[in-house]
C-alpha cells in the first residue's frame, strides 16, 4: 500500500509539473497551448534516447530540456505571426503529429516499441526505498519550479504577462512587445513540460508513443481550471485533487458490485466531465482563486 | 512657424472599400492642446490608431518630433513618448488600480528575463521609484484611494481617470485622449479639465477628440474638422463652429 501511495504521490508529482507549466502560458499570459502533451513527450524521449544510447543524465536531462524549449520556441514564434486563435490549433496539431511521427519514424524513436531500459537515476546508491528517493526527487523539482514561477509572477516580467493576457491592445500601447513576451512565455512552459516528460520516461523506464495521447493535455488542461488559472498553488493543488479523485475512484469497483474495470474507466471520464461542470458554474474562478502580488 | 510634434501627410487607411482616412493631413504643435471634431463616422478614432501604431496605413507619412513612425509597431511609438487613451475604458480588468499604472512604466529592467535573473538590485530599485511615481499620478488624478482595488470594480468615470493616470506614467511628449469627457459626471468632469490644464502647463501636448462642445471651447485651440477622412477646416473654435462647411458635414445639408 505503501509503495502504490509513494508510486500515486510521484505521478500526481509530474502532473503538478505540467499544470505550472500552462499555468505559465494560459494563467498568466492566456496562451492556448492543447498540445501539452507534446512538450512532455519531448522531453521523455530526447532524455530516454539520450540516456540509452550512453550519454551521461545530466547532459541528457539539459538537452530534452533544451529540445522541449526549442520546439516551444518554434511552434510559438510561426503561431503568434498568424492570428491568436491558430496557437490552439498549431499545439493542437503538432501534439498528434509528434504521437505519430514517435510512432513511425522507428528509425529513430524505435517507433511502437517504444524505449526500455531507461535507466534510473542514482539507483545504485539507494538499494533500498529507490522510489522514495524519486518521489523526493520529483517533489523537490516540483517545488524549485514552483518558486521559480511564484518569483516570475511577481517580477514586473509577470506583471507584463497578466497585462497581455486581460488586454493585448492595452499592452501594447504600454509600450510592450507582446510578441517577445507570449513567446518567452510560451518557451518556459513548454520547458516546464519538458522536465516533467524527463521525470516520467526515468521513472517507468519504459515511454511508447501511446502515452501521449490528447487526453494527457485535457488532464492537464482540467487539473488548472480545478485547482485555479493564475495561481500556482492553484496549479499544484489542482492535479492532486483531480488525480486523487482518478485514482480514488479506482477502488470503487471493489465496493460497487455491477462496476467492472471498462464501465469504471467510462465512469471516471463521466464524473471528470461532471466535475468540471459543475465547478465552472459553482466555482469559475477555481479552488485556489488568483491573487494580486 | 516651428515643426509640428505631430505631423500627419496624405493618410490613407480603408476598411474594405470604406475610406476612413483619404488622404488625412493635419498637424498637432507642440505645447498646444488641439481639439479634433467631426461628425460620427469621420475617421477620428481611425486617426488615433493609426498614429498609435495599432493599425498600419496604407499611405501617408507620420512623424512624430521629426522622426517618422508611420508603420512602426505600437509599442515602439508609445516608447518614443506618445500615448493614448481609449474611448470605451480599457481597465487590465483583474489587476489593481496601482497595476494598472506600473504596466506602463517604461524601460523595466525586470520585464527581461535575464535581468530578472542577474540584476535583482537594480529590479528593486527601479520598481520603488516606479511605485513612488505611480502612486504620485494616482495622487494627481485623485485615484489614490482605489489603488489596490481590482481595476475593472472601478465606476464609468474612475475608469475614464485611470486611462489618463495611466497614460502619464511613461512621461509622455503628446497624449492623445478619445473622448476623455464622455459618460463623466460634471464634478469628475472639473477636475478632469483641471488635470488636462495642470499637464498642459508642464509642458505637454494633447490632441483630443470630444463632442461635447463646452469642453472644447474650454480647453482646445486649435480646434481641428475631420469629415469623410479629411481635415476640413482648422482654427479657433469661434471661428470653426460659424464656418459653412463645417455645418454641412454635421448636418448633411448646405447651411
Amino acid at each position: 500500500m505503501t509503495g502504490y501511495l509513494v508510486a500515486i504521490a510521484t505521478l500526481v508529482g509530474i502532473r503538478a509539473l505540467l499544470a505550472l507549466g500552462l499555468n505559465v502560458q494560459w494563467g498568466f499570459t492566456g496562451l492556448v497551448n492543447l498540445g501539452v502533451v507534446a512538450f512532455f513527450g519531448v522531453g521523455a524521449y530526447t532524455a530516454g534516447l539520450l540516456a540509452v544510447a550512453g550519454v551521461a543524465l545530466p547532459a541528457a536531462w539539459a538537452a530534452a530540456i533544451v529540445a522541449s524549449a526549442l520546439a516551444g520556441a518554434l511552434l510559438a514564434t510561426v503561431a503568434l505571426r498568424l492570428r491568436e486563435d491558430y496557437l490552439a490549433i498549431v499545439t493542437l496539431g503538432f501534439g498528434e503529429v509528434l504521437r505519430l511521427f514517435l510512432l513511425n519514424e522507428a528509425w529513430l524513436t524505435r517507433g511502437a516499441n517504444g524505449i526500455t531500459g531507461i535507466p534510473r537515476p542514482l539507483r545504485s546508491w539507494f538499494p533500498a526505498h529507490y522510489d522514495l528517493f524519486y518521489l523526493g526527487l520529483v517533489l523537490g523539482c516540483v517545488a524549485l519550479i514552483y518558486l521559480a514561477l511564484e518569483r516570475l509572477r511577481r517580477s514586473p516580467f509577470g506583471r507584463a504577462l497578466r497585462a497581455i493576457r486581460e488586454d493585448e491592445t492595452v499592452a501594447t500601447v504600454a509600450g510592450k512587445n507582446i510578441v517577445r513576451f507570449k513567446v518567452q512565455a510560451f518557451v518556459i512552459g513548454a520547458a516546464v513540460a519538458g522536465l516533467a516528460g524527463i521525470l516520467f520516461g526515468h521513472y517507468l523506464a519504459y515511454i511508447e508513443p501511446n502515452m501521449f495521447v490528447p487526453q494527457e493535455t485535457l488532464f492537464v488542461w482540467l487539473a488548472l481550471i480545478l485547482g485555479g488559472s493564475g495561481n500556482n498553488r492553484g496549479a499544484i493543488l489542482g492535479a492532486v485533487v483531480l488525480l486523487g479523485l482518478l485514482e480514488g475512484s479506482r477502488f470503487a469497483k471493489d465496493v460497487i458490485p455491477f462496476l467492472t474495470g471498462v464501465r469504471l474507466a467510462a465512469a471516471q471520464q463521466m464524473l471528470v466531465g461532471l466535475l468540471l461542470v459543475v465547478l465552472m458554474i459553482k466555482r469559475p474562478e477555481g479552488l485556489l482563486p488568483e491573487r494580486a502580488p | 512657424m516651428a515643426e509640428p510634434l505631430l505631423a500627419v501627410r496624405d493618410v490613407v487607411k480603408r476598411f474594405g472599400g470604406v475610406e476612413a482616412l483619404a488622404g488625412c493631413s493635419l498637424d498637432v504643435a507642440a505645447g498646444s492642446i488641439t481639439g479634433l471634431i467631426g461628425p460620427n463616422g469621420a475617421g477620428k478614432t481611425t486617426l488615433f490608431n493609426v498614429v498609435s501604431g495599432l493599425t498600419a496605413p496604407e499611405a501617408g507619412r507620420i512623424a512624430l518630433g521629426g522622426a517618422r513612425i508611420d508603420g512602426r509597431p505600437g509599442h515602439a511609438i508609445a516608447r518614443l513618448g506618445l500615448a493614448r487613451t481609449f474611448q470605451i475604458p480599457r481597465p487590465l480588468a483583474r489587476m489593481t488600480v496601482l497595476e494598472n499604472l506600473l504596466v506602463y512604466a517604461p524601460d523595466q529592467a525586470g520585464e527581461r528575463l535575464r535581468g530578472l535573473v542577474s540584476r535583482p538590485k537594480t529590479i528593486a530599485r527601479q520598481e520603488a521609484s516606479i511605485r513612488a511615481r505611480a502612486n504620485e499620478i494616482l495622487r494627481f488624478m485623485e485615484l489614490a484611494p482605489l489603488a489596490s482595488d481590482p481595476a475593472g470594480t472601478l465606476s464609468g468615470g474612475q475608469k475614464k481617470l485611470l486611462e489618463l493616470a495611466r497614460a502619464l506614467m511613461g512621461d509622455p511628449r503628446i497624449i492623445l485622449l478619445d473622448e476623455p469627457g464622455a459618460g463623466v459626471n460634471p464634478t469628475l468632469m472639473r477636475s478632469l479639465v483641471a488635470r488636462i490644464r495642470e499637464l498642459h502647463a508642464r509642458g505637454v501636448t494633447f490632441l483630443l477628440i470630444e463632442h461635447d462642445m463646452d469642453l472644447v471651447t474650454e480647453l482646445c485651440d486649435p480646434v481641428i474638422v475631420l469629415a469623410e477622412g479629411r481635415r476640413l477646416v482648422e482654427g479657433p473654435f469661434a471661428e470653426v463652429r460659424r464656418d459653412p462647411r463645417v455645418l454641412e458635414a454635421y448636418l448633411g445639408v448646405p447651411a
